[in-house]
């Protein structure tokens, strides 16, 4: 692969991770517990939705294809969709939701800080758009984590289960190929290895701080990078494309 | 071609008087979003976007171009620049003292690095100017605003978020 397919991977890549996370967060739309945490889930899909279309336009605009960002969203198959195992799992409760989003957003915002050093100027200038963003939902997101953890039995226990569940997608973040190599060496995009370090010192503190349990590093599922999903993305996709393939073009 | 008929200047101008859908009172040159206007075979008008996913930002360029037409320019386009991201330090002294006049504690100079450090800042009520507020929620109606309430008037406001 050379340095320009590797790029344009990449660039993808971050686009699916952002549209299929802020897919599942729409999915909850109106169903939240209390008013603040529904304006903030609905805000915080909004950011992910926004910051989707800037990944897939540039993607389309490096493709040269003449592709646009609603032929990524709404126009690929699953096996073409290379977001994390960890964003396409179904929701599950409140605490389920946060968790998620503390254990991807800290290795999300450490990638995006440092893809605002990288070469690609316009990915940089992207990177930097998307890093103020989501450095304000995991502050949020982090005293969410700390609050049910070190809450009450329930909610205590409730919140390690997610944690327990979901640490297994978690290794997927930091498994490098090609294109993270690629990226790395001839953009300057970032180290995994440095990610890693940087994201297990993190999420120790926040743990401990929540007074939760660490998971062992068991067998971690892998295979979305690489276009190999779990069984939900594809009924994710199905309804939110359902538009798009019935109606090809519709606008309003 | 025909020289221009308009100066920069002008055309800068004529974006003063185009507001923020969300925001009315305040224009999108006082939200400083406007980065440059550059003047060739068509006009076009930078503009950095406010937040990746505001519904806004297609509406804003809209009335651009319309304003742009009002004034006799058919030939108009948008460059939209991500670099430097906006921040709401760009915003201008009078959109600042238009937003308290409007209900809406305007963010401070320089907060958005604090805030997001996590520091509490103290937000004077936009109606009688106490520091004694509280944050009600940190999201409000729209992305850019979050509530809250003066202990002193007792009256809930916006705060624009820092970021």
């Amino acid at each position: 692969m050379n340095k320009e397919g590797a790029l344009l991977a990449y660039v993808t890549r971050l686009g699916d991770n952002a549209l299929v996370l802020g897919q599942r967060m729409v999915e909850q739309v109106a169903a939240y517990p209390e008013l603040e945490e529904e304006l903030a889930n609905a805000n915080f899909a909004l950011d992910y939705i926004g910051q989707a279309r800037m990944f897939y336009s540039y993607a389309g605009e490096l493709e040269g294809q003449g592709r646009g960002e609603d032929d990524f969203a709404f126009l690929r198959d699953e096996n073409e969709f290379r977001n994390l195992l960890l964003l396409e799992q179904p929701n599950g409760h409140f605490g389920e939701a946060i968790t998620r989003l503390v254990l991807f957003e800290l290795f999300y915002l450490a990638q995006l800080e440092a893809l605002i050093r990288c070469s690609d100027e316009r990915l940089a200038a992207i990177a930097a758009r998307a890093e103020k963003e989501i450095r304000y939902h995991l502050r949020h997101n982090t005293q969410w984590l700390v609050r049910l953890g070190d809450g009450t039995d329930d909610s205590h226990r409730r919140v390690q289960a997610s944690v327990n569940e979901l640490w297994r997608y978690t290794g997927e973040m930091f498994e490098a190929d090609d294109i993270d190599t690629i990226v790395e060496k001839a953009w300057g995009g970032p180290s995994l290895e440095r990610l890693e370090e940087r994201w297990r010192s993190d999420i120790n503190a926040i743990l401990i701080n929540a007074t939760l349990v660490r998971p062992e590093d068991g067998g971690m599922a892998t295979g979305g990078k690489a276009g190999r999903h779990s069984e939900h993305l594809g009924y994710m996709i199905a309804e939110m494309q359902y538009l798009q393939r019935v109606h090809p073009g519709a606008s309003w | 071609m025909v020289a221009a008929a308009y100066s920069r200047e002008e055309i800068l101008r004529w974006l003063g008087q185009v507001a923020d859908p969300e925001i009315p009172v305040l224009s999108i040159t006082d939200l400083g979003i406007v980065r440059d206007v550059e003047i060739g075979e068509t006009v076009t008008v930078a503009l950095a976007p406010t937040y990746s996913g505001c519904p806004a930002t297609e509406v804003i360029e809209h009335s651009v171009l319309e304003a742009l037409r009002e004034h006799g320019i058919e030939h108009a386009e948008i460059r939209r620049v991500l670099s430097p991201p906006w921040t709401t330090d760009w915003i201008s002294e009078e959109g600042r003292e238009k937003l308290r006049e409007y209900g809406i504690a305007p963010p401070q100079e320089g907060a958005g690095k604090r805030a997001l450090l996590g520091a509490n800042l103290d937000v004077a009520c936009p109606r009688c100017g106490a520091t004694a507020t509280e944050r009600v929620s940190e999201f409000g109606s729209t992305a850019c605003k979050a509530a809250y309430r003066c202990r002193e008037c007792l009256e809930p406001f916006e705060y624009f978020k820092c970021i």
